[in-house]
């Protein structure tokens, strides 16, 4: 028999904004709920190392879902018809009717890039549910690096396009082979996904106005970013978190857009340390 | 700098299979001296130094002398991995029909990566790509 991972993944229909959705979610560990947000266009797997590290699922339950549209999570029925554009309330609601559909009891949310994004919405509105946020790759606002108009240009559903879009975004130190696989994901996306994902990351989810709300004595809010992100730049990241007060700002040495997925080893340095804080006070 | 380009990208069967939609030609801009480099189907056909005298090519991406050499480095500097990264912070303009360029990002991508040296490699004056 060969070595079994301990990951196991699972199905369930959750209601959002009144509609089912089929979703694919993927856990490993025990203790509290550590829920992941997957990055634009791709899917849980980039939390596969995190959920294969004793050090985090001895005292975390790890756990990750495939957004609707994405990874093995199913459109829901009509897509056929319809454009997908993630919006922020979207966004939200599918995480809320994950954390309530699983009853997960005051989870900590990390989520990377787009996912580092709407944690900051979610510490705004949801904090006094949630233990912690982590944002990857997070800011409060959007800042885009190129022009609105290749979102529409024809060979924006082209995975080999997204790969190329975001291959830059890893760090060169990162192993080749963590690199690639991250990449891949962005070849395994349905068509037109990444680009609806845009619609939440681009437009739809400047939170500058509020993010100074967020009350960190009953959510912390923990922000690390890669030094070679120019997609959320540790600047954006560090002028984030000055705008929230006891935020704390992490940039991390060696590593890029993809932290949990490019360079697994790189990263669990700098997150450890954070859950052993937001241990320390749960 | 650019000499052995062509040999290196039409020696590489996977690079020229990612290209196999290509055929155009772009501009590197190395400081002030301009390199035309045409593509067929995926092989460099030409790569050539100017002055040129109302030369077209379809894109073109300028940098001064010093940013390409950060961004051939093995391990280049945070803000000089890539080419949307210095063009994000500034170091080097992208210009002209981006359509050829985003309809073949990866290969272009993967071409203007070629000079990179390996990490231990000798420094430039040494390795033999300058």
């Amino acid at each position: 028999m060969v070595e079994l991972e301990p990951i196991i993944g699972r199905y369930a229909t959750l209601p959002i904004e009144g509609r089912d959705h089929r979703i694919y979610f993927e856990e490993a560990g025990q203790g509290t709920p550590l829920v992941c947000l997957h990055t634009a266009g791709a899917h849980a797997s980039q939390f596969r190392h995190l959920m294969c590290d004793p050090a985090v699922t001895d005292r975390f339950r790890v756990l990750a879902f495939d957004m609707p549209w994405h990874g093995k999570s199913t459109p829901p029925p009509g897509w056929q018809d319809v454009e997908y554009a993630l919006t922020s309330d979207f966004y939200v609601a599918a995480i809320m009717a994950f954390i309530e559909g699983l009853e997960l009891d005051r989870p900590v949310v990390m989520g990377c890039s787009m996912g580092g994004r709407v944690v900051i919405r979610l510490a705004i509105e949801q904090g006094r549910r949630l233990g912690a946020v982590i944002g990857l790759e997070g800011s409060d606002r959007p800042a885009p690096w190129y022009h609105n108009s290749w979102t529409e240009h024809p060979d924006f559903v082209n995975g080999d396009f997204c790969v190329g879009l975001v291959s830059g975004l890893c760090a060169p130190q990162s192993p080749d082979e963590t690199r690639w696989e991250s990449l891949w994901h962005y070849y395994q996306g349905g068509t037109g996904v990444f680009k609806g994902d845009m619609h939440f990351f681009r437009t739809d989810s400047d939170y500058t106005a509020r993010s100074g709300d967020i009350d960190t004595s009953a959510c912390p809010v923990y922000l690390m970013t890669g030094e070679y992100d120019y997609s959320c730049t540790p600047e954006a990241t560090i002028a984030t978190a000055g705008r929230i007060p006891g935020a704390e700002a992490i940039i991390m040495k060696e590593v890029g857009h993809f932290p949990m997925s490019e360079n697994p080893a790189a990263f669990r340095t700098y997150l450890l340390p954070v859950l052993d804080k937001i241990a320390a006070r749960l | 700098m650019l000499e052995t380009l062509a040999d290196q990208v039409n020696s590489n069967p996977a690079l020229v299979r990612r290209g196999g939609a290509m055929s155009a030609s772009f501009l590197i801009e190395i400081g002030a001296r301009g390199f035309h480099v045409s593509v067929d189907r995926g092989r460099i056909t030409g790569v050539e130094e100017g002055p040129f005298i109302m030369r077209g090519w379809n894109f073109a991406i300028r940098a001064p002398e010093a940013v390409w050499e950060k961004f051939w480095e093995p391990f280049p500097d945070p803000g000089f991995q890539d080419i949307f990264a210095m063009n994000r912070f500034g170091h080097c303009v992208v210009e002209g029909d981006v359509d050829v360029l985003m309809a073949n990002l990866r290969y272009v991508k993967d071409v203007l990566a070629i000079p990179r040296r390996k990490p231990n490699s000798a420094p430039k004056s040494e390795s033999g790509h300058g």
